[in-house]
């Protein structure tokens, strides 16, 4: 992507305009029971070492062997990136010495990837659309856990997490500012989690960025980069984006130059730091595992697994929009989390008339139950108003029985005393009045007790909203507006 | 192709082998002898053949994803130098 850069997302700096550029590569855990070469459990915690087996210990004469469900979500996830899956692929051994890291390597794919070049499209707020290219995805091994605050001279060593599966999904160098970055980590994630090949869960660590970030005169070269390790938040991606991209651009405009280098961001403080000079630089002397074969897959293979993807956010949110006239925001909204997605799908799939009311339906969700579970700061999985139940107020607002407003009062009687709400309405009277005598009655009243408005009225056809508002307190909010209006307008002669 | 005293002492750190000063001439030029070996496969055209890695003829043997291994914590750090509550322990890597 090297299209212009909207001037809004430019930075500006003492010298001029700059434009920042960032590539983002993701580690997300493959959601699997064991590991990737190994039989041990992949659970979150556990006592230390005791999901290890002694090929993740890296015991002399181990061998790996691999666990065909990760290769599954490996490429899963690539058909869900749209991307080219490679047929023959390729595991090596990349070096580097470290004690969360047994073996001395971590087994890991480097020429040979088994996800090639894919797209993700982006949506943001107030924005176009943008696309992401995906340059590749790959498996490997993660390392485990050191803890550095159990003891003055010595690191405690987990290997609990040693060997579990990561994909890494490299992006190409598309993004141009940090909420670029964040939604496009946002719509990452939601694709991984609708596709369940990793749960996203940040603070587990199941989701991790490295963050290349330059800078660069609009339209001139690429700049030097720095890569952030390991940022565990999509807020804290954010921040060290935007000091990276300060720094940078303060070193150039003090006739400095950017020396590439590894840097981490230090979340207390909201800075970035160097981590370790090019002295130091890693050298992974990379080479083929000899303890394995390369990976083969049959393009049926392939096609088997495609057919069982689930459908994905932006085929809903499009399905929605077309079946259900929904606003593309809205739309938006719903397919953001699997969790939304399914809860207005259960509600549609209880409706009595989906196609009449599944407009309607998409305006609940949104608006009644996120707006107040939001508010009181609840999870939809823990929702007091369930999928029937709210299907079953859009059910009654649709067929003319409750109006809109008593609606919103039946929601509050659901939400805080639960209940079936046809019964609600019946017991408690809330009924929508469309009985035109009985409407005609009241109508007369108002207007037999308000001579001189009535009068006023026929000046002022604008007068006729204070009439409705009489007519619906007096009938409790249950008189149908529409007919009230059709009623006043005839009666009062507009 | 051949390697320099610096080289040397670079792939020792590498290896994390301890190589002593007066170790290095000798293990200069036992690398050098090794790389003129091998050398002479330059010698063959090998434009267009894809590199071999592997001479097994069979496809990659793979595993169920199932829990059958593990919960052996005893046995994972039964030989290690030192260990607390079944962590390894290791020489402080941060300050």
């Amino acid at each position: 992507m090297n299209a212009p850069v909207q001037p809004s997302m430019l930075i500006k700096g003492a010298t001029g305009d700059w434009e920042v550029v960032i590539g983002l590569e993701i580690h997300a855990q493959v959601t699997s029971k064991s590991k990737l070469f190994s039989g041990a459990s992949t659970e979150f915690g556990g006592d230390p070492n005791a999901h290890v087996s002694l090929v993740d210990a890296a015991m002399p004469g181990m061998l790996p062997v691999i666990n065909e469900e990760c290769v599954a979500q490996a490429v899963r996830t690539g058909l869900g990136l749209k991307a080219q899956i490679n047929l023959r692929s390729v595991f090596d051994r990349k070096n580097y010495f470290y004690p969360d890291l047994p073996q001395g390597y971590q087994i890991s794919q480097y020429k040979s990837p088994i996800v090639g070049e894919g797209t993700v499209v982006v949506d943001l707020p107030d924005q176009d659309s943008f696309t992401v290219g995906i340059e590749r995805l790959h498996l490997e091994q993660d390392a485990g856990k050191l803890l550095h605050d159990q003891h003055p001279t010595m690191t405690f060593v987990d290997l609990n997490r040693s060997g579990v599966a990561l994909m890494e999904i490299v992006s190409k160098p598309d993004m141009r500012s940090a909420d670029q970055a964040r939604a496009y980590v946002t719509k990452l994630r939601t694709i991984l989690r609708y596709l369940g090949t990793c749960d996203g869960d940040m603070e587990k660590g199941s989701l991790r960025a490295d963050v290349n970030v330059s800078v660069r005169r609009p339209g001139a070269p690429f700049g030097t980069r720095c890569e952030i390790k390991n940022v565990n938040s999509i807020r804290f991606m954010g921040q060290a984006i935007d000091y990276e991209a300060r720094r940078q651009i303060g070193i150039l405009e003090d006739g400095g130059v950017i020396e590439q280098e590894t840097r981490q961001f230090d979340a207390v403080k909201g800075e970035t730091r160097a981590m370790r000079s090019k002295e130091e630089a890693h050298d992974y002397r990379y080479f083929p595992d000899p303890d394995l074969l390369p990976l083969e897959l049959t393009q049926a293979y392939v096609d088997a697994l495609k057919a069982h993807l689930p459908e994905l956010p932006d085929e809903k949110k499009a399905r929605f929009i077309r079946d259900f006239a929904l606003k593309s925001e809205d739309a938006g909204v719903l397919v953001s989390e699997r969790e939304s997605a399914d809860f207005y799908e259960a509600v549609l799939g209880q409706l009595a008339d989906k196609a009449r009311d599944g407009k309607l339906a998409a305006n609940w969700v949104i608006n009644e139950l996120f707006g107040r579970l939001n508010k009181e700061g609840g999870a939809i999985a823990t929702s007091p108003v369930s999928a029937t139940q709210l299907a079953a107020i859009v059910d009654l607002i649709g067929d003319g029985t409750i109006s809109g407003k008593i609606a919103k009062d039946l929601f509050e009687i659901v939400w805080t005393e639960g209940g079936d709400p046809r019964a609600v309405v019946e017991t408690r009277g809330m009924k929508q009045v469309t009985d035109l005598g009985a409407i005609e009655k009241v109508v007369d009243d108002i207007i037999a007790a308000n001579p001189d408005k009535a009068e006023q009225a026929k000046a002022k056809p604008a007068m006729v909203g204070w009439f409705i508002g009489q007519v619906m307190k007096s009938s409790g909010g249950k008189a149908n507006p529409q007919t009230v209006n059709d009623l006043l307008k005839t009666k009062l002669g507009l | 192709m051949s390697v320099d005293a610096a080289t040397v002492r670079r792939i020792a750190h590498l290896a994390r082998i301890a190589v002593k000063d007066e170790e290095v001439p000798h293990l200069q030029g036992e690398l050098n002898a090794i790389l003129a070996f091998v050398e002479q496969l330059s010698e063959v055209d090998v434009g267009g053949v894809e590199p071999m890695t592997s001479v097994t003829p069979m496809v990659m043997k793979k595993r169920h994803d199932v829990v059958n291994d593990g919960e052996i914590a005893d046995v994972v750090v039964a030989n290690a130098p030192a260990t607390e509550d079944h962590y390894f322990l290791v020489p402080k890597v941060v300050e």
